[in-house]
């Protein structure tokens, strides 16, 4: 937490991969100031390229959206409500309500994750974090994993960009926390809008401070952690004033492969059927 | 710089356009209570990803299609003695699915080099991995199943070599058939388990689908080549009648928003103008003997429909409002 210095869970050395405890990350939009650290901070960390220099129109946001080469992407929501209880008194804008809205997204390390089932090459894996990663060396490029996301978060990197033709996304910065330290959006994050540290401790934070912003008159704030869908939750989880969709957030995110056992029932189905009228063909119409 | 400058004329234009309408489009600054309307969603940005495929993916399906139903006809034909047809099958299957396939789906790969990295695991909760391995089988079945087909058939090897040579082609055109028509049909499987609304929401009439347009389009193909026999006229109209009642199915089982993509944009065209033509098309022109090109239409319908329904993915991928329409449905 803030004012706990180097003490904090951002800051200090951990051993969580070494103990093989889940970690998490919680992102606040009630805090974040819209800096965009955690862009940067991820872009340099990890060395990923830019995707173009393109104004969007969108608010402060010329990132757009997560992607191949967008691990960290903070968005600005512009919207004709109240933010809270902060805006009272003479000075209240009831005639005209708006509220500014920032938040960090990022891959949702999914408990049950769509793109590490559909990958055909193994190459998407689960780390001791609870973390999904993607070793670069081993995939193929075949974009299974892009429609598999129910998130829309993975992509696959086009050229000319280096390390083109890959699936890219965030890697919970597995590199720096084998050597037990904070993930980079995590670390330089100024107001710790970005919380890095044990999942279930971010969990209790996370309900702890819906409750916090409820008493100060933010009425819509809730968590974002779709525990009750097929997804069964997500590592990266969120608090959110509103609603999900105004994020581009799914509001019931399913993962695919639920849907395997009727569209492969079907498939037998079809294939047992095409048998039988082929056999059926040539025995009576010979 | 004047009043009748083409920037203050363009000024003016917009005042003007404001005054009447109350709103002015176009793009710009999305601000709350603008005159601009918002987009749904978070700028209108997509939820989920749509494909990154290619042109090569709707050919791999349209040819793994073709080659598996081959095979399957090819068991038919040796089981009845028809060899001239089998053998002409057998080739199609072996061309199409360990020749063309293999090479489109590796095209399609962001990094073809490693596409070996396909067979480093099987896994069955992906459909992906589940078509690699089904292609290698059919591949592996198909080619030895030819090479013997014709070592049997030219008489090559004289006596219990070529008893042999007939056992094994039959075994192997078996093995062919059953991975074919998995071959066919899985890739419905493989776009109807993902996050995609259009796909996921038809992912029991997609199988149905691929392996019902693959059977029609592997006997149209043979009929084109010259086999023109009763089997196959039967199927062409078996597949037709199937594709006939999927176009009624679609046309009922509608999803609104969620699956629009299916109905409206040009994609909703594609997948119109192939149903049309594998469905009513092809069944009316083989109920009027007109053989040939009721085989044309059904292949083409095909080919359409494999293009249509990697575009609908595209155009429902990129839409937000169909993704949370999906979820709430």
């Amino acid at each position: 937490m803030i004012g706990e210095g180097i003490q904090s869970t951002n800051q200090r050395k951990h051993s969580y991969v070494q103990d093989r405890v889940e970690v998490g990350f919680f992102t606040d939009p009630s805090v974040c100031i819209g800096c965009k650290a955690c862009e940067v901070a991820c872009k340099e960390w990890n060395q990923v390229p830019d995707d173009g220099f393109t104004w969007s129109g969108n608010s402060y946001d010329n990132t757009g959206h997560l992607g191949a080469s967008t691990w960290r992407h903070v968005m600005f929501l512009e919207q004709d409500r109240a933010k809270g209880d902060q805006i009272a008194g003479p000075m209240s804008l009831d005639e005209d309500p708006f509220r500014w809205v920032f938040l960090s997204d990022v891959c949702k390390h999914c408990e049950e994750a769509g793109c590490l089932e559909a990958c055909p090459t193994g190459s998407i894996v689960r780390t001791e974090v609870g973390s999904v990663l993607v070793q670069n060396d081993v995939c193929n490029g075949c974009g299974y994993c892009v429609v598999s996301c129910p998130f829309g978060v993975i992509d696959r990197r086009p050229e000319p960009l280096h390390d083109a033709g890959g699936a890219f996304k965030c890697t919970f910065c597995y590199d720096r926390q084998k050597s037990g330290l904070v993930p980079a959006c995590a670390k330089v994050c100024p107001t710790e809008s970005i919380v890095f540290g044990r999942l279930d401790d971010l969990r209790a934070r996370g309900a702890e401070r819906v409750q916090q912003l409820k008493q100060s008159g933010y009425n819509d704030a809730q968590v974002y952690d779709p525990t009750e869908t097929s997804v069964r939750g997500i590592h990266a989880f969120f608090l959110i004033l509103g609603e999900p969709e105004a994020y581009g957030l799914p509001p019931k995110p399913q993962i695919p492969t639920i849907y395997l056992k009727s569209a492969w029932s079907s498939a037998f189905a079809t294939a047992i059927a095409s048998i039988i009228a082929t056999l059926a063909a040539f025995a009576f119409c010979s | 710089m004047t009043t009748d400058s083409p920037s203050e004329k363009r000024l003016e234009e917009l005042r003007e356009q404001a005054w009447k309408d109350g709103v002015v489009p176009g793009k710009g600054v999305d601000v709350a209570g603008g005159p601009i309307p918002r987009k749904p969603g978070y700028y209108g940005q997509p939820v989920v990803k749509p494909p990154v495929w290619t042109w090569q993916v709707p050919l791999y399906f349209f040819f793994g299609g073709i080659a598996g139903m081959s095979a399957v006809i090819a068991t038919g034909a040796v089981l009845f003695h028809h060899v001239d047809l089998a053998r002409a099958a057998m080739w199609i299957a072996a061309i199409a699915g360990a020749v063309l396939s293999p090479i489109l789906l590796i095209m399609d790969l962001g990094r073809p080099l490693l596409f070996l990295n396909m067979l480093r695991v099987f896994k069955h909760r992906s459909a992906m991995s589940m078509g690699a391995w089904i292609l290698s089988a059919f591949g592996a079945c198909a080619v030895p199943g030819l090479i013997a087909l014709e070592l049997h058939a030219r008489q090559i090897f004289p006596g219990a070599l070529d008893q042999l040579l007939r056992v094994a082609a039959g075994i192997l055109i078996f093995g062919s058939a059953i991975f074919g028509t998995l071959l066919a049909t899985y890739t419905g499987v493989l776009i109807g388990a993902t996050a995609i609304p259009a796909w996921f929401l038809h992912r029991t009439l997609l199988p149905i689908h691929f392996g019902t347009a693959g059977l029609g389009s592997a006997a149209g193909l043979l009929e084109l080549l010259g086999h023109r026999i009763p089997a196959l006229n039967f199927l062409g109209f078996y597949a037709a009648g199937v594709e006939t009642a999927l176009l009624i199915w679609l046309s009922v089982d509608k999803h609104g928003v969620a699956d629009r993509a299916i109905h409206e944009h040009g994609s909703g065209w594609l997948i119109r103008i192939s149903e049309v033509l594998t469905g009513p098309v092809a069944f009316g022109l083989r109920f009027f003997s007109f053989v040939p090109f009721a085989a044309i239409s059904f292949l083409l319908g095909a080919l359409v429909s494999r293009v249509g329904w990697i575009v609908v993915g595209k155009v429902s991928g990129s839409d937000p409002e169909s993704v949370f329409a999906a979820e709430r449905y």
